[in-house]
């Protein structure tokens, strides 16, 4: 007859020798090893400047974003997009960004929305501005904190991706970011947003944003990287960061930030 | 087109990937679980603290509860993009997220309304089931209700008096768990929108103890509303059976009840509105003193573009009035059924002013979202997030309740226990 200590003896024996070749194979994987080595946190963290004296609003970016990321074209949605800032001489701040200037600032008329235009004289203009948005791939990412189902996380080098195989729709992460950055993609119906072309810098190439970009207002880096031009602006120069006061740390960095912006 | 375009429509400077993304089902569902707290407190309320007055409404607020607790994920589900999906909460709950214990709190909490609801209605089950076994030639219809009150009755057939005590006191055990239960389940849903950071309306530490408050006022308007018109219909009945001799209250004695109950209950339900208002006040009037970034915004909004649906629809005609009609004396039922009306619709304003109202404004704070309801609807989509799928949250308990009914009789008839 087959004693209590014989029956779990055996079983745990069978358990562990059953587990084991999985686990060992699980191990070895080339693949898995190769992105840890990758995404190794103490060797890449990716960074974002973005130097607003240089931005002309030409829309190249956020054109090039959605080719490249293959966000329907004229879907009222991106992953990146270029703001407008109006002031003028009384102190009205004015803002818009039609489409999300995909196709640059084609007039002077600023969009009120509910299709109305406000034309606003040359002279009595104070100052103007663009800033281009994209998502800031927090260090303390909100968006990855509602989650329920954990299909959006954060990877080692600071980028937040989202699974769409595994991702339910419930739009937390949406109302979590106070930066406005996520929508839902109008095809695969699921959450999306910038992940800075991570299928290209991780690859050695630049996002399709910065490619695009003929003035070089848009630039990646690596902040644990103390040799990349990138760094060295962010480190030794006056550089801005948006919504600070949500605690979310956001790791895209403004050259000439104005107080004016949203 | 973008999920959200449809029903979006922005004013001055709006951030490009920013629409109403939680609609109408979003406004349904911490109505709906709000339902389910309400009516479980009412039912404590005797069961706990030995409100004798409220004997006859437990009972029936139990039952209300149980059926509402199936409809409250539904309007969860509904808003998923992918609603087959949903089940992914509980196979990989993310703990962070406010969501994600959803599932755990929600299932605590149907398994104390169902074990009380056995104990409550055991008695009953074997009754029916010693009844129906013992009987000779039953149809399939009587052959099915035995198999199924032989499995109510989970093989537990001990009705001695000691058994009936012990049920008893497991009831009280159960109903006091629950009150707790309730409120947590309740305060959860307003923690998923409190939490919020990003959401200048939402972000209050209040969120949850409001959300609590304004449940049990439309729990027990529900309940009360519900009360009355199925006594209405018993009443109705009884006067088609006065002619019939026997066991049927009549008109009177059903009368009496109502009344009774009806005025013990409305004052617990003016209790809590009160304390449900002072709340939401302390909240707007901490705002507007705080005065912080957003409020300029939340102000334009709050006194401006939602007036009507804040300070009229809500305040007026769902708070105040009824107010004065339950304080008023001498109440009378038509007086109380136009009273809970109100109330409800009170709720469902304040629901809808903090889910639409949250979003009625741009991250950007310079900009203005307006939602428009999708009343037709023409793909599945304005289905499930406009009036039609609000309709058909709003009708599912009642033929539940009505099923459920069937299995725990609500009414103790005059003398039966």
């Amino acid at each position: 007859m087959i004693t209590r200590r014989k029956f779990l003896k055996s079983t745990a024996l069978g358990v562990t020798g059953m587990a084991l070749p999985l686990a060992a194979f699980d191990f070895i994987d080339p693949r898995k090893l190769m992105a840890l080595e990758a995404a190794d946190a103490s060797k890449v963290r990716w960074v974002f400047l973005v130097d607003t004296y240089k931005c002309v609003g030409c829309g190249l970016c956020v054109k090039a974003c959605k080719e490249e990321n293959e966000i329907p074209y004229d879907a009222n949605v991106t992953r990146t997009w270029v703001e407008r800032y109006v002031l003028t001489k009384n102190g009205e701040v004015l803002a818009d960004t039609p489409k999300g200037a995909r196709d640059g600032f084609t007039t002077a008329k600023i969009d009120l929305g509910l299709g109305k235009y406000r034309e606003v004289k040359q002279e009595d203009i104070e100052k103007a501005f663009f800033v281009p948005k994209l998502c800031n791939q927090c260090e303390n990412p909100p968006c990855v904190q509602v989650c329920p189902v954990g299909a959006t996380y954060a990877t080692a080098d600071g980028v937040v991706h989202i699974d769409r195989k595994w991702c339910i729709g419930c739009g937390y992460c949406i109302m979590g970011c106070p930066y406005g950055v996520r929508f839902f993609h109008p095809v695969h119906r699921t959450a999306e947003k910038c992940n800075f072309c991570y299928h290209r810098i991780t690859k050695g190439l630049k996002p399709a944003c910065v490619d695009a970009c003929p003035f070089g207002a848009r630039r990646i880096g690596n902040i644990k990287d103390p040799g990349d031009p990138v760094t060295r602006i962010i480190m030794t120069e006056r550089v801005g960061i948006l919504k600070e006061e949500y605690g979310t740390k956001p790791q895209v960095f403004y050259i000439g930030l104005s107080r004016e912006v949203k | 087109m973008v999920h959200g375009e449809i029903w979006t429509i922005k004013e001055l400077f709006v951030y490009p990937n920013e629409y109403i993304y939680w609609s109408i089902q979003i406004v349904m569902y911490p109505l709906m679980t709000g339902l389910v707290a309400g009516a479980f407190v009412l039912s404590s309320l005797y069961h706990v603290f030995g409100i004798k007055q409220l004997k006859e409404m437990a009972r029936f607020a139990l039952v209300f509860s149980f059926a509402l607790l199936f409809v409250a994920p539904m309007p969860l589900l509904l808003h998923l993009m992918y609603p087959l999906r949903g089940i992914n909460v509980l196979m990989t709950p993310h703990f962070t997220s406010a969501i994600a214990a959803f599932g755990i709190v929600f299932m605590t909490y149907g398994t104390i309304v169902a074990s009380e609801l056995w104990f409550l209605y055991r008695k009953h089950f074997v009754e029916v089931a010693l009844a129906l076994r013992n009987k000779p030639d039953k149809t399939i219809m009587e052959k099915g209700r035995s198999l199924l009150f032989r499995a109510l009755t989970l093989g537990s057939y001990d009705v001695s008096e000691a058994a009936l005590h012990s049920d008893e006191k497991a009831i009280k055990l159960l109903a006091g768990v629950g009150i707790p239960v309730a409120c947590f389940l309740h305060g959860y849903a307003g923690f998923i929108f409190g939490s919020v950071k990003a959401n200048a309306l939402w972000m209050t530490p209040l969120m949850p103890v409001i959300f609590i408050m304004s449940a049990v006022v439309s729990g027990i308007a529900l309940c009360l509303l519900t009360y009355i018109v199925t006594m209405e219909i018993r009443k109705f009945l009884a006067s088609r059976r006065r002619a019939m001799p026997g066991s049927f209250p009549t008109q009177q004695e059903i009368k009496g009840v109502e009344v009774n109950v009806i005025r013990m209950t409305s004052r617990y339900l003016l209790f809590f509105l009160i304390f449900a208002i002072s709340l939401e006040l302390l909240d707007l009037i901490f705002r507007g003193y705080t005065a912080v970034k957003s409020w300029d915004v939340l102000r334009s909004v709050i006194y401006g573009k939602d007036f009507t649906a804040i300070f009229v629809l809500q305040y007026g005609i769902g708070n105040l009035l009824p107010l004065i009609i339950f304080l008023l004396p001498g109440l009378t039922i038509r007086r109380t059924v136009l009273g809970v009306l109100l109330v409800l619709f009170g709720v469902f304003m304040m629901r809808w002013n903090v889910v639409i109202g949250g979003q009625a404004f741009s991250l950007s704070f310079a900009g203005y979202m307006h939602y428009h309801l999708p009343i037709i609807p023409t793909d599945w989509e304005t289905f499930k997030e406009g009036l039609a799928g609000a309709l058909a949250i709003l009708i599912m308990p009642f033929p539940l309740f009505w099923i459920f009914g069937k299995i725990f009789p609500i009414f103790t008839e005059a003398g039966a226990e």
